[in-house]
């Protein structure tokens, strides 16, 4: 075997690694979740609202919820704001200063989710509390925080679509007659419309994902919420929340929790992968 | 996810230090005490002390929690494993010693206008069937219940000794997932109501009294507060060497006074060998 050969052969094997870690993990959860999902049944597991394992209740439907309400929230808060950024960043602002505002935006992907988590247990948290009323851990709390947190992954795969738009759409719409403005939101942001959809569903996967500082912000309690100042609990938090301690059914009934959050975001990734490829064609 | 890995990497680490440890220092003998994150802190005082006195034997104090204690007793990975809730069914093989007991108290923020609640009045609360702090004689304000998560040890007392058999705590109440956070939320929350160990309770959150009754070394000594749990060492064989040494050592009238100072609480000699047969 000549050495190109070889080389080749260790990459393709390193590749193989990794990918079979993948297989592992999902085979670890698959074994140690479905059992249970299938002894209490699919339905009142994912529909079912009272969540006792200790009881045998496994109903993890206000978490499904909780997921929902939260990851919607973070969207609320994180597309507005991410879509402007990257607008901004990529049409009105001068090269200067985008060389000063992306690294910090990237700075903002380094900060540990835990820190995410303080910040807002400790600002956030009581001035919900003190002018909003309840208990101030809630989907509100989270929905910001978690919003705060996707900015970079809308940020900058927008901004990178925003820019792999060819020069003549913006030069055409210009010569035209129309405004700077009306370029912006009648040409380029339509035609990044898959890579900026495709984004959003990242951050999506994201908010989905995030556990610690939900843990520390959202206040876990596994009710149905009826209201953006109530507590709610997520997938993963419920998972997070109660490894410590749990045994038995309790512990299986945690990785059919993971088996539920594989599906979902398996799903939205394919979703991404999907709309963007379908951008390009 | 991360419960399954975690646990795993323990037990394969703990393994590793089984294995490798011995051959770095001859002569020392090394236990390893793993479990409750409620009891190790007191572990670590105790095995600080007996290894001063002891020093050709090395005692290593993990955390993880109750389950992964008794998980790594019942597959060899360490000799002694601390809970702080009762075994399960599928655990009886396995012999557990209470060390010492620890009382839950009542906590509520330090400006609430409380003195105390009546256990009914707890229990109803926990419930979910009073929501209001007016309905218990305080202010017009919703009341934040504040909990521990599913499998926890102080949970698993409370329920039992406070709401009973026959009511569940509200999926309404708010989860935090140790003792130092329901106490950060307590503190924070001038609405707020919450259960800890009583040798936690510190100036910043108020413990109430029960039916009267402080929550007190001396009312839990003469039994009339009695919101009480053992924490446990657990063998999967009668203990020897080491780690029967240790054992004696925590129980003995020494070991007993150190956990005392943490506030914990010494049922005497008697309620111990009672509690060991």
């Amino acid at each position: 075997m000549n050495k190109e050969k070889f080389l080749e052969r260790g990459f393709l094997l390193v590749a193989l690694s990794s990918i079979s870690i993948l297989a592992l993990i999902a085979f670890f959860i698959f074994e140690q979740g479905v059992p249970l999902m299938w002894k209490v049944g699919l339905k009142s597991f994912l529909l079912g609202d009272r969540w006792y394992p200790s009881k045998g209740s496994f109903g993890i439907f206000p978490m499904i919820v909780g997921s929902f309400w939260v990851t919607l929230g973070a969207l609320a808060v994180g597309v507005p704001l991410g879509l402007s950024s990257a607008v901004f960043l990529c049409e009105l602002t001068p090269p200067k200063v985008g060389m000063v505002f992306r690294p910090m935006i990237q700075l903002l992907a380094a900060i540990p989710s835990v820190i995410y988590g303080f910040w807002g247990l400790i600002v956030l948290v009581p001035l919900i509390r003190n002018h909003l009323g309840g208990p101030g851990l809630s989907i509100l709390a989270g929905s910001f925080v978690l919003g705060i947190m996707i900015l970079p992954t809308i940020i900058s795969i927008s901004e990178d679509s925003l820019r792999a738009l060819p020069r003549t759409y913006k030069e055409g719409a210009l010569s035209l007659g129309a405004t700077h403005w009306q370029t912006i939101w009648r040409v380029l942001v339509p035609a990044a419309r898959s890579g900026i959809v495709a984004s959003i569903i990242l951050g999506m996967g994201r908010a989905l994902g995030e556990t610690m500082a939900m843990i520390m912000i959202l206040g876990n309690a596994a009710q149905i919420p009826s209201s953006i100042l109530d507590s709610a609990r997520t997938l993963t938090t419920n998972i997070g929340i109660e490894m410590g301690y749990a045994s038995g059914d309790h512990r299986q009934a945690l990785f059919a929790t993971g088996v539920v959050l594989f599906f979902i975001v398996m799903g939205l990734n394919s979703l991404a992968m999907v709309i963007s490829r379908k951008g390009r064609a | 996810m991360k419960a399954g890995w975690s646990m795993q990497i323990l037990s394969l680490a703990l393994c590793l230090f089984q294995i490798l440890l011995p051959g770095c220092h001859r002569g020392q003998v090394e236990i390893s005490v793993v479990g409750s994150t409620s009891v190790q802190p007191f572990a670590e005082a105790l095995a600080e002390e007996f290894m001063a006195r002891h020093p050709m034997e090395k005692i290593f104090i993990q955390g993880g929690g109750s389950t992964a204690g008794i998980q790594a007793v019942l597959s060899g990975a360490s000799q002694v494993g601390m809970s702080s809730r009762k075994l399960e069914a599928s655990e009886k093989e396995l012999i557990a010693i209470p060390i010492i007991y620890d009382a839950i108290a009542v906590i509520v923020h330090r400006n609430n206008p409380l003195d105390g609640l009546r256990l009914e009045q707890i229990r109803h609360i926990y419930a979910g069937k009073i929501t209001r702090w007016n309905e218990v004689g305080g202010k017009d304000r919703a009341i934040t219940v504040v909990t521990r998560e599913e499998g926890s040890g102080t949970r698993e007392t409370f329920q039992n000794l406070v709401l009973g058999k026959n009511e569940e705590i509200s999926l309404a109440a708010l989860v935090q997932d140790s003792n130092g956070a329901i106490r950060q939320v307590v503190a924070d929350d001038p609405n707020a109501i919450g259960f800890i160990s009583l040798g936690l309770v510190n100036d910043r959150v108020r413990a109430l009294k029960v039916d009267g009754i402080e929550p007190s070394i001396e009312n839990i000594l003469n039994h009339r507060y009695t919101i009480l749990r053992p924490f446990l060492f657990v063998f999967k064989s009668p203990p020897g060497g080491t780690a029967k040494e240790f054992l004696d050592y925590v129980l003995s009238p020494e070991g007993q006074k150190i956990l005392m100072k943490e506030g914990l609480v010494s049922l005497g000699q008697n309620a111990q060998a009672e509690a060991r047969k």
